[in-house]
């Protein structure tokens, strides 16, 4: 079922991948994956706790350091530190099934499909709707999230009601549909301009480096591994942001 | 509207592919201009923030996203919407 990116797959396999025994196919694998890595990263880092850290705790130090730094304390603040575990697994989880797009051989960001990002978001509304709950009360979480303050009585309904649907359903559905959009765009650039040098390769083989199609192959793939981490950083940030709004509302 | 015509007497379901497929173009097209537009501003004025003060860069820049990915997400539902669209 060409598991390895070695040929071209048939272009329906862009939107809908064959699958295996018990629903298994390649995005699943590489779900599978991306949680090891997290894991794995995270416990190799543990294990072995130097003072000065070397290798793998040394990346995971600074990139827990940057989701401390960027993520948590522009948004939420210092009381926000007890969400550092569930914001630095799920950006790394987005990270490693995002890079698998440019990794050779795999090539296929698992994110291009719909199912694990609107999983992701639904866990983000839960967490959110929880912690306005409990930290303001549900009547309050209500009224603060949906009442702006200074808003003329006449439009109150209006907005209040644009709000509620923000809080209920916009912001799981955007948080999603980016994630996902981004990494399919990203995915179907990168297939259209390899298809062209496959395509030019067949034709004559000298003529793959051609400076539009390969040029532009070369400069989009590292364009993406940016991508990648951009939306691993974008999805972990709005998750910052929304429990962010539920903890303190707007005065 | 004549050759129209022609095409869709010939081979009428041909004549709804590329209907689709010009609609699909609209619609991607259309939902890009605001955005565009949008995360222009967003972030120009960041960059102006940014060189007006920069000891301020990074929370500019942590902000910058935020809007940027509010501004994005129209577009991405116009390109999701263009894959829903089928003839």
């Amino acid at each position: 079922m060409n598991v390895l990116a070695l040929e071209f797959p048939p272009v329906t396999h862009l939107t809908n991948w064959p699958t295996g025994p018990l629903g298994f196919n390649k995005v699943a694998g590489i779900y599978v994956f991306a949680t090891i890595a997290t894991l794995v990263l995270f416990m190799i880092a543990g294990s072995k706790k130097q003072l000065v850290p070397r290798g793998i705790q040394n990346i995971a130090e600074s990139s827990v350091d940057f989701v401390r730094n960027s993520i948590i304390m522009q948004t939420i603040g210092p009381d926000g530190l007890g969400y550092l575990p569930l914001l630095a697994t799920m950006f790394f989880f987005i990270f490693f099934s995002n890079i698998t797009e440019i990794v050779p051989g795999i090539q296929m960001p698992a994110n291009a499909r719909f199912g694990i990002p609107l999983m992701l978001a639904l866990m983000v509304w839960v967490v959110y709707w929880v912690v306005g709950f409990i930290k303001q009360g549900p009547l309050h979480y209500l009224k603060n999230s949906t009442v702006p303050p200074g808003v003329p009585k006449v439009i109150l309904p209006l907005v209040a009601f644009i709000e509620f649907l923000q809080i209920l359903v916009v912001r799981p559905f955007s948080q999603a549909v980016r994630l996902f959009a981004n990494m399919l765009a990203g995915h179907l650039i990168l297939v259209t301009f390899a298809v062209l040098c496959a395509a030019l390769f067949a034709l004559q083989w000298y003529l793959v480096i051609l400076p539009f199609s390969f040029a532009l192959l070369v400069f989009l793939t590292a364009f993406e591994i940016l991508v990648s981490f951009l939306q691993a950083f974008i999805f972990t940030i709005l998750t910052a942001v929304y429990i962010g709004s539920s903890m303190h509302p707007d005065h | 509207m004549s050759m129209l015509h022609l095409i869709a007497a010939q081979d009428p379901g041909e004549l709804q592919k590329g209907l689709t497929a010009v609609g699909r173009g609209i619609v991607y097209g259309g939902a890009a201009i605001g955005p565009g537009i949008g995360i222009g501003i967003v972030v120009g004025n960041a960059i102006t923030a940014m060189a007006r003060q920069p000891e301020s860069a990074g929370m500019v820049r942590t902000t910058m996203f935020l809007g940027i990915a509010f501004t994005e997400a129209l577009a991405l539902f116009g390109f999701v919407l263009a894959f829903i669209i089928s003839g």
